[in-house]
């Protein structure tokens, strides 16, 4: 008589002390293969007498289940075993740094972002971008807007000029981004509603001037545009560029060769501590010149100032960043410092929108 | 500068209101006030003291203890280091807690060398009202003890400075500046007539204007003598007045001349008759004359300049300043006074071209009244003989001084078509006619004569400007502004789409934007192919800002260099902006540029452990070229590459974007070494330029619909080859043979992998290519796919020798 206890109990010990599948495999091979232990046991249960049968059939059917329930558990935990011992050495140090995203590290230029939050604010109220060429004539940069003959700007102290030509006209730089007015009202019909940003020169450098800026100008012209729509818009423009809930604002006489009568504006501010905060307080910040376009300028560009009427206002975009921003060292703007242009630059996602707010 | 005191303004100006509602009066009417300086409210604890005691310091040889009664019977103890400090002087004692203008600090109770010392006795210079730190101030004995010093000397007179636009010579002058503030409720403004001084006897001293066949720069001059004065210091109101506003007192002739410079805005000069040789002439001067004047230096002068001579030769520049020989002293006897006009445009010339801006020449650039020319001669006359005595002579005059006479037609509606502001006639008719214009008529025109002393005005719009200016622009309504009926397209031209979406997606490849001066270096302009003539300034403000920039990459460089030179080499910039071929309006074009340098990659910048990281290379400008092109719209699948590129790039390392021969887009690689060498720059370094007008305008479309998509009810299927090739066959030719085969069953061809080295022939190369393949109406046979891959093969063999890789 087989020792069938027995032969289990090895059986099992084999399936415990097999240390991979392999093993395992190879000691179910042994048992329960075409010539295992367990199999050789079947095969005798046919040449037994009917009532041996009777016991030993369901008892070495028994052992086969049990074997290969032992033999299934053995190959689960021995699989989850496997998967550990592959994640544990697949593991990475996740603390590792990876890069930055790109678009974090870029940066757009103030100066670019003033702009866009410009023509944002600018668009929205249906104005157009105008723009012109950096090398101007006399004529436009000067004459058309009705400067005298000898007007200080006109000075090489004052303007960079090209070399005369053979005919004796010379080339300069635009000192203004008014040039531009000239060309708009000469080529295009009122009415006419455009802002102008762009690049200037002028021959000065010391702590708050560069021989190169930039300047944002408006132009309105039509059949009624009075003084009151420029304060409104400039109100408007003020309110929506600095985001703030109201805007105090103070108009001041003032004098510019291209507009009569000719004002220049002051935002009410406080100061603190070196920070501007504007809409309160209680001194005032000149910020831009303004007034209704000059007469002479009007009929210099074909109109006739009895028919057509019209007002422009300008003023420095490096000083309107430097303001919102609190840029002290407006120098800096053009020294490409990285660390400069990290701290004060904008993310090229920050894109200024009036939905989403112009800064952020 | 114009400067004056509100005692001063009262002369002109009868008013009660208080310093404050003035000053912003100022401002509000266009006399913008830049500074006040408020002596009595900045002084006002500083009082009249007596030293009761003065005893040494115990540990100081320098130092006195003095006791001081300032009033109030409560004596005080102060440590003094002046030498005069004494018993029984009278001075002035500031307690702690006051501020001292002199030194910039608020005083506080301290102990020097063992004593304390309770408050201060000051000097002159301690106030600010001298630069005398010899001594304390010494009062005289009947100072009153306890009483406010500045209030006891005068001092608490306030200082207005006024920015005045270069419009309004009529504010130049304290009378013009009350005539405003008066015009604007302020006050009454008195305006007492000069009486004329009668002539005792002919003036001795003729005047000719010569200019000969040139324009004249002198309308009109007048000229008197005063014999037998006698000169010497000017009495206290009026050295008072002029030291208010930082003018030193001379002597009683010149303070009269600065005085009626200020207080009318009507420049003289007064010529020590006693030095001046025959008769005046007013004329151009000579090349090459000189004259030393009294500001002590010798000027050079030429046919431009006007000058005053006499026998001698020149004596005076007209209008800007006296010279040095003639000028009056206190020996001078006999004056002439000389009351003139002169042409604007060339004092202002003069005045710029000698370097010399006097108080003079600020006026007469500006543009005097003609018509005061004689009043102001009068006046002079009259304060010299009331302050230096002797006998007038009559007036000669040469020349005229008549002021032309304005008249504007004005229909009372310009100011609500201009300003938007309704205003009731007579108000209006009251501000000008107290700003001396004279309006005529009462229906809805009115004729409106402008004042001798308003060369600004000419014009209607001149006229809304001072009525608003006067009446108040804060009462212009703020009126909402209708777009009206303007379209809802977009405002932004194509190229301002480039420029802003090229600038977003350059910062978004990890580039930080900078903004480079326009001008650059004349050698550097020459290297990037510009530097022509006609982009040279004739007045450049620096030497390396000398020629309008042909191309970005320069500016680039050299800020990224000066980054490194800070410290931090692995910069990437970028630029989008203006680059000059000419100097046309075309010519001036936009484009978009980036440099990177050393470790500046686009996946990332410096030293990783990833080792993604390393030295940029062309490729890295390849792909930021090709980025900042697809964002502002060039089509990408017409971009052609092509090897080589302007002299500054490295030729084997650098290539051109086009789109055919004739329109070339940009370029990008790795700079020549000598490129960089002249730039004085260190690699490695990269750059790319693209020129944003370059790129094709797309179809204008009728609908913003994209057209139908269609999708492949079939699997892609990808086959890979790979090739051997010659070194300097170019990957692009073996794509363009594969993708060339059947456009529109194979979808996309990529390189994967480039090999040199062991297994392949020196000189040969081998590049592998995985070639898609997208069938749309059924799936291909295996017989259909070895065709094509066959075809494949023997295009590529055709076009570029390449043989499939065993």
């Amino acid at each position: 008589m087989t020792d069938t206890a027995g032969l289990e109990k090895q059986i099992l010990a084999e399936i415990a002390g097999a240390g991979d599948e392999a093993a395992l495999e190879a000691v179910r091979v042994a048992a329960l293969g075409r010539n295992g232990s367990i199999t050789a046991l079947l095969k005798t249960l046919g040449a037994l007498p009917p009532e041996e049968r009777k016991i030993q059939g369901p008892l070495i059917n028994g052992l086969k289940d049990s074997l290969n329930a032992a033999l299934a558990a053995r190959r689960d935990s021995l699989k989850s075993a496997a998967l550990e011992a592959r994640l544990n050495a697949e593991s990475v140090d996740v603390t590792l740094p990876v890069r930055e995203a790109p678009f974090e590290v870029g940066r757009v230029h103030p100066i670019t972002q003033v702009m866009d939050e410009l023509t944002a604010i600018f668009a929205d109220m249906g104005f157009a971008i105008a723009e012109g060429p950096d090398i101007e004539t006399d004529d436009y940069n000067f004459t058309k807007l009705n400067f005298p003959e000898d007007h200080p700007a006109r000075d090489m102290q004052a303007t960079f000029f090209f070399n005369p030509k053979p005919d004796g006209t010379r080339l300069l730089l635009r000192t203004h981004t008014s040039p531009v007015q000239v060309r708009t009202m000469l080529t295009q019909k009122p009415p006419i509603r455009v802002i102008v940003p762009g690049r200037t020169y002028r021959s000065d450098w010391d702590q708050t001037h560069t021989p190169m800026f930039h300047q944002v100008e408006g132009l309105v012209i039509d059949k009624g545009s009075h003084l009151g729509h420029l304060k409104w818009i400039l109100e408007e423009f003020l309110k929506a560029f600095f985001e703030i809930d109201r805007v105090g604002m103070r108009f001041r006489p003032s004098f510019f060769p291209f507009t009569e009568p000719s004002l220049e504006v002051d935002i009410q501010c406080r100061r603190d501590k070196g920070e501007i905060r504007f809409g309160e307080g209680s001194d005032w910040l000149e910020i831009l010149g303004c007034g209704m376009v000059h007469p002479n300028v009007l009929k210099n560009c074909g109109l006739d100032p009895d028919e057509y009427q019209g007002f422009a206002w300008g003023m420095g975009i490096e000083r309107i960043a430097a303001l919102k921003y609190g840029i002290s060292d407006v120098r800096q703007f053009f020294e490409a410092d990285v660390r400069w242009l990290a701290h004060y630059g904008f993310r090229p996602l920050d894109f200024p929108t009036l939905a989403g707010g112009l800064s952020s | 500068m114009m400067k004056f005191t509100l005692a001063w303004l009262k002369e002109h100006l009868e008013t009660d209101r208080p310093l404050g509602e003035i000053v912003d009066k100022l401002t509000m009417i266009g006399l913008e006030v830049e500074r006040i300086e408020d002596k009595g409210k900045q002084l006002a604890p500083f009082v009249i003291a007596r030293v009761i005691d003065a005893k040494q310091h115990p540990n100081a040889d320098r130092l006195r203890v003095c006791v001081v009664d300032t009033g109030d019977g409560k004596p005080i103890q102060v440590v003094c280091g002046a030498p005069n400090a004494r018993a029984g002087m009278k001075g002035v004692f500031v307690p702690p807690g006051a501020y001292i203008p002199g030194k910039d600090m608020t005083l506080s109770v301290g102990t020097i060398r063992g004593v304390e010392s309770r408050g201060m006795l000051v000097s002159e210079f301690e106030l600010q009202i001298s630069d005398n730190h010899e001594g304390i101030i010494d009062l005289p004995d009947d100072a009153p003890v306890g009483a406010n010093y500045a209030q006891w000397a005068g001092l608490d007179d306030p200082m207005i400075e006024i920015n005045l636009t270069p419009n309004r010579p009529d504010c130049t002058g304290v009378h013009g500046v009350a005539r405003d503030l008066a015009a604007a409720d302020m006050g009454r403004f008195k305006d007492a007539a000069i009486k004329p001084v009668k002539g005792g006897f002919r003036c001795p001293v003729g005047v000719t204007l010569d200019f000969g066949a040139t324009p004249s720069l002198c309308p009109a001059f007048g000229l008197r003598l005063v014999r037998g004065v006698k000169n010497g210091p000017s009495p206290p109101w009026l050295q008072k007045r002029l030291v208010a506003i930082g003018l030193r007192p001379i002597n009683a002739l010149v303070d009269i001349t600065n005085f009626i410079t200020y207080d009318r805005g009507r420049p003289l000069h007064v010529f020590d008759a006693g030095k001046v040789r025959g008769n005046l002439t007013v004329r151009r001067a000579r090349a090459d004359e000189r004259l030393l004047a009294l500001d002590g230096k010798t000027y050079t002068l030429d046919g431009s300049i006007c000058v005053i001579a006499d026998e001698d030769g020149v004596e005076s520049l007209a209008g800007v300043m006296g010279g040095e020989k003639t000028g009056c002293s206190e020996a001078t006897t006999d004056v002439l006074i000389e009351s003139a006009l002169w042409e604007p445009a060339n004092i202002a010339q003069t005045s710029r071209r000698l370097g010399i801006n006097t108080d003079a020449s600020y006026r007469f650039e500006r543009g005097v009244d003609p018509a005061f020319m004689l009043p102001g001669l009068e006046l002079a006359t009259k304060m010299v003989l009331d302050l230096c005595g002797g006998e007038p002579s009559d007036v000669v005059v040469a020349g005229s001084a008549e002021a032309d006479e304005r008249v504007i037609d004005f229909p009372l509606s310009e100011i609500n078509r201009l300003a938007g502001l309704s205003l009731p006639l007579p108000e209006m008719r009251r501000a000008l006619e107290r700003l001396g214009f004279f309006a005529a008529g009462q229906g809805e025109r009115l004729k409106i004569a402008v004042p001798s002393w308003r060369p600004d005005v000419h014009d209607k719009a001149d006229v809304v400007e001072e009525v608003v200016r006067i009446l108040g622009v804060d009462r212009v309504p703020s009126t909402p502004f209708d777009r009206g009926d303007a379209s809802r397209k977009p405002v932004l031209t194509p190229i301002q789409l480039r420029t802003r979406k090229a600038k977003r997606a350059l910062a978004a490849r990890n580039l930080v934007e900078a903004v480079t001066w326009s001008f650059i270096d004349k050698k550097k302009a020459e290297l990037f192919g510009g530097g022509k003539p006609e982009l040279a300034l004739a007045n450049p403000i620096a030497a390396d800002l000398s020629d309008m920039r042909p191309s970005l990459i320069p500016g680039l460089v050299a800020v990224a260099q000066r980054n490194a030179d800070r410290g931090f080499p692995d910069v990437g910039l970028f630029e989008v902006g203006q680059i000059f071929r000419g100097d046309a309006p075309a010519d001036q074009l936009t484009a978009a540029s980036g440099v990177r340098c050393t470790l500046a990659k686009p996946n990332g910048v410096g030293r990783h452990w990833s080792k993604l990281d390393g030295a940029v290379d062309a490729f890295d400008a390849k792909a930021d070229a090709l980025a900042v092109l697809a964002a502002a719209g060039a089509p990408a699948a017409a971009l052609q590459i092509v090897p080589g590129g302007p002299s500054w790039f490295h030729p084997g390392r650098c290539g051109t974007i086009q789109i055919g021969p004739q329109n070339i887009l940009g370029h990008f690689g790795e700079l020549h070494p000598s490129a960089l060498e002249a730039l004085d720059a260190e690699g490695p370094l990269v750059a790319f330029e693209a020129i944003l007008e370059r790129i094709p305008e797309p179809k204008a479309k009728a609908t913003r619909a994209k057209p139908a998509l269609e999708l492949s009810a079939f699997q892609p299927l990808e086959r890979d080859f790979a090739f051997v090739v010659e070194r300097n066959v170019k990957a692009a030719d073996l794509v363009r043979a594969a993708a060339g085969i059947d456009r529109k069953l194979i979808a996309r061809v990529t390189v994967f992998d480039v090999y040199e080295g062991a297994g392949i022939a020196p000189g040969k190369k081998s590049i592998a290519i995985a070639v898609t393949l997208q069938p749309r109406e059924r799936t291909m046979t295996d017989a259909e796919i070895e065709a094509l891959a066959a075809k494949i093969v023997a295009e590529i063999g055709k076009r570029t020798g390449g043989v499939l890789r065993g």
